[in-house]
């Protein structure tokens, strides 16, 4: 089916493929709610949601409408269309990141190959970082325009924080790109997939430990959860907003949280790589199968520990917050930077 | 200052040595102390689903006692409220009619009873005070209502069910069926 010399059926496979990972993205981003507060009540001896379904499992719904019949309030001293700009952009790039994340290797539907990944750009790790920093609009325009000295004091923090951890986050990824060669997170995954090759977590211990602890704060998760630090700012940047508006931003940063993890596992763990599993002995689409499968429980147990983390750390001060990031974090990656190109070096000459 | 005990422990001020300053020791001990709760039981009880077993002696809210021909023991005798240190009970006393006989069991009766649970203690001294067995603290324990009014049980909410006409009522309120 070619028109206009153009493959009309790419086009519908991406856009299927968009649907499908933006509503698995909204899905597991629900679903994180609702385990959120179930290993909150683990680790802390209580039982959780158990009422909505069995299990509570309805919970996430019942949540979800609830806000959307809450009322929509939009304070007379705000800047109305920032206002709603401030949501949908939190919204709109924590979304945008998945586009590059490869999900498995392919499938093969009736002879047609269809590649488990919107858009494999050769700077997938650049356009990652692009957005990711576009985050922080969401935070700023929210804070900015909601005309309270709370919220903006909240949205000042978490740009700050922000700018400040992307440094050393960068700095950890320059020294896996040393060793990938490769911005293509198709690339960096089929390397480490192949064989005599392992994870790049046994290389880039230090790279790793920098950038969990950067995209920690980059999601605003605790311990780094200055920016909606409930006790100092009443509520954060979100105060004064109401109904889904604010659901937009929690929900953000859930999907936040689910694609960081799922960035961690594709960079550091193999992404749809199974251990010990040798995948091109296998039917293309089974290997494909288990591939997704593999990555989405990479990334859950990411998501575990985030959640393990903030229910276990108390939140930095903000001092500690500036001075980890600055005095401490980006030495570190500079130091695992030389290091890895002293060694690189090395093994070539 | 001399302390009372001799468990006192001076503040420990040494400057935090390396590893107590890049705070991971500490971090991963706190991780695996909550990972840990993760597999404890909760205690929670499901409270409207189930509930807790009551000792014995507990005391809740009140009944009126029947005996087993169902008429009601209560004879108005005023012992109840005289005992009662929060004043929580009043009635009025009034004479059994001809044919009467199967309501209440002797010739004097309490045509009102009322107990003000707002006011009640729980003590139990009324159910001591009783020389016909008439009053007794059962287990229900969680009256709720929206005005003050509904608070003030009358002989309607306090008598138990009839064991020779309402005898699956009783079954269900004394929890045997």
């Amino acid at each position: 089916m070619t028109l206009l010399a153009f493959d009309w059926l790419y086009l519908v496979e991406k856009l299927v493929l968009i649907a499908v990972i933006i509503s698995a993205s909204l899905l597991i981003a629900m679903y994180a709610t609702y385990f959120e507060r179930k290993v909150a009540a683990w680790m802390q001896d209580r039982i959780g949601p158990d009422r909505a379904g069995p299990f509570g499992i309805l919970q996430p719904l019942a949540d979800g409408g609830k806000l959307f019949f809450k009322e929509e309030i939009i304070p007379n001293a705000a800047n109305k269309w920032l206002f709603i700009l401030g949501p949908c952009m939190a919204m709109l790039t924590a979304m945008m990141t998945s586009a590059v994340i490869p999900w498995g290797s392919k499938i093969d539907l009736g002879g047609r190959e269809i590649a488990l990944q919107i858009a494999d750009v050769n700077i997938g790790m650049l356009y990652i970082f692009g957005v990711v920093s576009f985050g922080v609009y969401g935070i700023m325009i929210g804070g900015w325009s909601s005309n309270n000295k709370f919220s903006l004091m909240a949205a000042l923090r978490g740009a700050s924080q922000v700018i400040s951890y992307e440094l050393a986050m960068g700095l950890s990824l320059i020294a896996l790109l040393m060793l990938t060669g490769s911005l293509s997170l198709k690339t960096i995954v089929e390397q480490q997939m192949s064989h005599g090759n392992l994870w790049n977590i046994a290389y880039q211990p230090l790279g790793f430990f920098i950038f969990f602890v950067c995209a920690l704060a980059e999601c605003n998760r605790a311990p780094f959860d200055l920016p909606e630090a409930e006790s100092e700012l009443n509520m954060g940047y979100h105060q004064e907003y109401s109904s889904m508006k604010l659901g937009f931003y929690l929900f953000a940063e859930y999907i936040n949280m689910f694609i960081s993890s799922a960035i961690m596992a594709t960079l550091f763990f193999g992404g749809y790589d199974v251990p010990f599993l040798d995948e091109s002995t296998l039917n293309p689409n089974i290997a494909a199968l288990i591939g997704i499968a593999a990555l989405l429980a990479k990334t859950f147990f990411f998501i575990f520990v985030f959640m393990w983390i903030r229910w276990t750390l108390p939140r930095f001060r903000y001092d500690q917050l500036m001075d980890i990031g600055w005095k401490k974090l980006i030495p570190l990656a500079l130091v695992n930077m030389v290091i890895t190109a002293v060694v690189v070096l090395l093994r070539q000459g | 200052m001399q302390s009372l005990t001799n468990r006192a422990k001076p503040v420990d001020r040494r400057p935090m040595n390396f590893m107590e300053r890049m705070y991971l020791p500490a971090v991963l001990k706190g991780m695996s102390i909550t990972f840990s709760h993760m597999f404890k039981k909760a205690p929670t009880v499901r409270y409207p689903d189930e509930t807790r077993p009551f000792s014995p002696v507990f005391r809740g809210l009140h009944v009126l006692n029947r005996d087993e021909e169902g008429r009601e023991r209560c004879t108005a005798c005023g012992l109840c409220a005289v005992a009662c240190p929060a004043e929580a009970i009043t009635m009025e006393a009034a004479e059994r009619k001809q044919g009467e006989e199967n309501l209440y069991r002797e010739e004097k009766y309490a045509a009102k009873y009322e107990i003000n649970m707002l006011r009640c203690i729980f003590c139990g001294l009324c159910e001591e005070a009783c020389p016909k067995d008439a009053i007794y603290l059962s287990e229900t324990f969680a009256p709720s209502n929206f005005a003050r009014k509904g608070f003030i049980y009358g002989k309607k909410d306090l008598l138990i069910p009839d064991p020779k006409t309402e005898a699956a009522d009783l079954a269900k309120a004394k929890g045997t069926n």
